[in-house]
């Protein structure tokens, strides 16, 4: 069977954990974005070490893609299994590039190479995934010097030797790639463009992780738990090249209130976590909305409830996060839906709790933590990093009402000015002593509350996407940006627009003018109950009139969310 | 020295409204700790910060005037340890009674005495649920019938000389209030310890433990004389064991240990603490520009 691909193609890896799946999919993302592609690559994976089926998607483009599709153009099994695993998704269009001496797959559509005797003869099978990254890029034809600075700059630190036959792996696979499209059997075609070798290429742990740091984030404590880990480990890494403090706390519990205690002393500390994980650290909210301390979470969402589905992605710890803590007091939910806004919010995150001294939480979920693509170089020359400590005089008392503007009373540390620092965890008085005065308690509480009243000053506002004069409204919030935004762009129909929040709570004023508009909001969630749709209506009065929704621990693909919201629009 | 006395006093402390029964053990404690705070020259109110957690002896912060911070139930250790992994110039002491540290808070006493952060640990222990009104806490021996364990305590008591020396703590003693002299000097000691400091801070709860009274203390107990040394691991953790009579004093003792907050690379070279501290966002842009 011949085939031609042409402006986009899917590649999926697909095989054991710990057969180096991860080392393909870095290697050809780096090197075809290096290249001029545009690149975007998810990966979904089992809870175990080694073994079980897992996969990558890679989409090379030559415009922005940004999200998960089910069609497979060319299937890179690593195992018997994996075809079988991929299920429906492989079709008799894609075509499988497969080792089948050993894999034995019977299928129609397969081009067998060596690869394992090739490494063989290169001198250790170590290197079969590196003669599979060739054969891919051989179908780019990809510029060799491209591929051989790469390896030469990821292998650098192992030695020449290793180097070289990395170089010779990888340029054999190539003549096989190079041999299909001479032969006209596999025609990738998709334009280039230069420029692009500049871009950064991220993952949402990436953007997280470096909106941190960007946010002057000093100090992250945490008990790892997936896929909230990830943020943990890039900032232990950047802390070979930043003053961060990283401790990996006993537990969640034990994290929180490291980070509490860190922002009393003056630190800018997070905990990144996930929806179990978090639901230990809820008492830790409450205190820092009782002690008035800002404090940055970050939630990566997996299925749920208990362990739930812990490899796999969903968005059902909305309420958790928007409900959690006892009592009542203000909080911001953000949940970025692209990595740039990810890499912004975590950035300002740590400011507006800062200015507010109140919790601020950061939503992502498994498949957006997971995902990377290529983005614009951040530019870092307009951020502005506030602290709003202040140096302390005698008569400083932590929790003054004379001097709060709007609830938020002048934040002190310990030992920065003459003033003392007393907090507690009880209804206290101006001076951070424990009450049980019942006028001073509702002061207390208004005070607390005020500060909800003026956040709107850093809220942030939904993105529209399409046409300002819709009937149909696609209202989705956090990860599920880039797919909605992608099935629009396919459904091409200008009464059809979406609505992304990457604030989720407080809702931004602007909520009840867009929805108001629609002739039919259709709401898109991964979860089973439509958290967010309850959240419209419980906070604006308005019902969505149709929910599409996604809770099989999987993200939605850009087929079958196009597919539903069309659906929708007869 | 005239000039540090009532240092540590609020200006109201006459009127102070002090949660405490007549008769506690707290108040010796209160008493006692000031005393150290005055006669410690390095320790001021504001370089020193008092953490605590929930119950009547983690109120003790209220009635100081000092940087202080009354957080949860069992949390005074982490919020304690953040506070002097993110500015090591600052004191830190965690005090709490026997159900926050050892009960509720259990897991972080053992994980901060493996930290060995430079802090200091008193644990005010008097063996009952005082707040709650007379349960039974880790340490209460066993019989002792209370309104849950209406048919007395069955389980073992906690042992927190044996369990902080087994994991490792590099000071760990035993003082009880009715000896001010000896705790005002243990817990002196234990301030200027490097490293994690665990004092276990015999006190009487006069209304709900009617076993464990001031008697029953000074009977009970002794003080270690000058032939025990406290290198000895060993003889530390067979003192621990000893029940019929509980020995007082710096039961083990190792120094030079590094504690965590020198062993981290942000205070290598340079000693600042965290909030003094910006990223610098050129470096910074340059280092994300690197991940093409």
């Amino acid at each position: 069977m011949k085939r031609t691909i042409k402006e986009e193609i899917s590649i999926v890896l697909s095989g054991e954990a710990g057969q180096g799946i991860q080392t393909i999919e870095r290697l050809l993302t780096f090197i075809l974005k290096r290249e001029g592609y545009y690149v975007f690559a998810t990966k979904e994976y089992m809870s175990r070490i080694r073994g079980g089926s897992n996969s990558t998607e890679i989409r090379v483009s030559s415009k922005p893609v940004r999200s998960y599709t089910e069609g497979i153009d060319i299937l890179m099994p690593l195992t018997k299994e994996s075809v079988e695993h991929l299920g429906n998704r492989v079709t008799e269009e894609t075509l499988i590039i497969a080792d089948n001496e050993s894999l034995k797959l019977d299928n129609k559509n397969i081009f067998d190479i060596p690869i394992i005797s090739i490494a063989k003869e290169i001198g250790n099978t170590i290197y079969s995934n590196i003669v599979a990254v060739g054969v891919i890029l051989g179908l780019f034809g990809i510029k060799t010097k491209t591929i051989e600075d790469y390896l030469r700059e990821r292998f650098e630190g192992k030695g020449e030797e290793i180097v070289k036959n990395n170089i010779k792996a990888a340029s054999e696979g190539y003549k096989l790639g190079k041999e299909f499209t001479d032969k006209g059997e596999i025609k990738v075609i998709i334009e280039s463009d230069e420029s692009l070798k500049d871009d950064l290429l991220i993952s949402g742990t990436d953007a997280v992780a470096l909106g941190a740091l960007a946010g002057n984030c000093d100090s992250i404590f945490s008990y790892p738990m997936t896929p909230g880990t990830g943020v943990l480990i890039d900032l232990a890494n950047f802390s070979k090249d930043f003053d961060i403090l990283v401790e990996q706390a006993e537990d969640e519990i034990a994290a929180i209130n490291m980070a509490i205690g860190g922002w009393y002393a003056g630190a800018r500390s997070m905990v990144t976590t996930s929806d179990g994980g978090f639901a230990l650290m809820e008492e830790g909210v409450s205190l820092a909305a009782m002690v008035e301390s800002p404090v940055v979470i970050h939630l990566a969402q997996r299925p749920a409830p208990a362990t739930g589905l812990p490899t796999r992605t969903g968005q059902e710890g909305l309420n958790l996060v928007i409900h959690s803590g006892h009592g009542e007091f203000p909080r911001l939910v953000f949940a970025p839906g692209t990595l740039e806004q990810a890499f912004e919010i975590t950035q300002k995150a740590f400011n507006i709790a800062d200015k507010y001294q109140i919790p601020v939480f950061i939503l992502t979920d498994q498949f957006f933590v997971d995902s990377y693509y290529n983005v614009k170089k951040f530019d870092l020359s307009k951020i502005e990093n506030k602290k709003y400590i202040v140096e302390t005089d005698e008569n400083y008392k932590r929790f003054d009402l004379s001097k709060a503007e709007n609830g938020v009373s002048p934040r002190g540390i310990p030992n920065f000015g003459k003033g003392l620092v007393v907090v507690d965890s009880d209804e206290h008085d101006e001076e951070g002593h424990l009450t049980e005065d019942l006028d001073i308690r509702v002061k207390m509480v208004e005070k607390r509350l005020k500060k909800g009243e003026v956040l709107v000053e850093d809220y942030i506002s939904p993105e529209l996407f399409g046409n300002e004069n819709y009937k149909y409204l696609v209202v989705c919030w956090g990860s599920n940006y880039n797919v909605v935004k992608e099935a629009i762009a396919r459904i091409d129909n200008k009464d059809v627009a979406m609505l992304h929040f990457s604030q989720v709570y407080p809702l931004p004023d602007s909520t009840v003018k867009y929805l108001e508009k629609a002739k039919k909001v259709i709401d898109v969630e991964n979860n089973a109950t439509g958290q967010f749709a309850k959240l419209l209506r419980a906070e604006t009065g308005i019902n969505v009139d149709k929910k599409i929704l996604k809770y099989n621990g999987m993200p939605f693909s850009v087929e079958e969310l196009t597919a539903k919201i069309r659906e929708e629009l007869k | 020295m005239t000039e540090r006395k009532n240092l540590f006093s609020l200006e109201n402390e006459k009127e102070l409204d002090i949660a405490w029964c007549p008769g506690c053990g707290n108040f010796g404690i209160l008493n006692i700790l000031k005393n150290v705070l005055e006669e410690m020259e390095e320790i001021t109110p504001n370089n020193f910060v008092l953490v605590s957690g929930i119950g009547q002896a983690a109120k003790i912060p209220h009635y100081f005037k000092n940087n202080a911070f009354n957080g949860l139930h069992g949390r005074a250790l982490p919020v304690a340890s953040a506070i002097k992994m993110a500015n090591p110039e600052l004191y830190v002491v965690a005090e709490s009674g026997d159900g926050d540290m050892y009960g509720e808070g259990g897991n972080h006493f053992i994980h901060n005495i493996r930290r060995n952060v430079n802090i200091t640990n008193i644990v005010h222990d008097n063996r009952v649920y005082g707040l709650t009104k007379g349960q039974a806490s880790p340490t209460s021996q066993r019989g002792m019938v209370t309104p849950v364990q209406v048919n007395g305590v069955i389980l073992n008591p906690f042992n927190p000389i044996a369990v902080a020396i087994a994991n490792g703590a590099t000071f760990v003693a035993r003082t009880f209030v009715g000896d001010i002299k000896g705790a005002k000097e243990i817990i002196k000691k234990a301030i200027r310890h490097k490293g994690y400091a665990l004092v276990d801070l015999f006190q009487p709860c006069v209304t709900f433990n009617k076993i464990n009274t001031y008697a029953w203390f000074n009977e009970h107990t002794y003080k270690l004389g000058e032939e025990h040394d406290p290198s000895d691991k060993m003889k530390a953790l067979e003192l621990a064991f000893q029940e019929d009579k509980l020995p007082l004093g710096i039961i083990y003792e190792e120094k030079g240990k590094p504690t965590f907050e020198e062993q981290l690379t942000i205070y290598k070279e340079n000693k600042d603490p965290l909030f003094k501290r910006n990223v610098d966002l050129n470096k910074l842009e340059s280092f994300i520009n690197s991940m093409r």
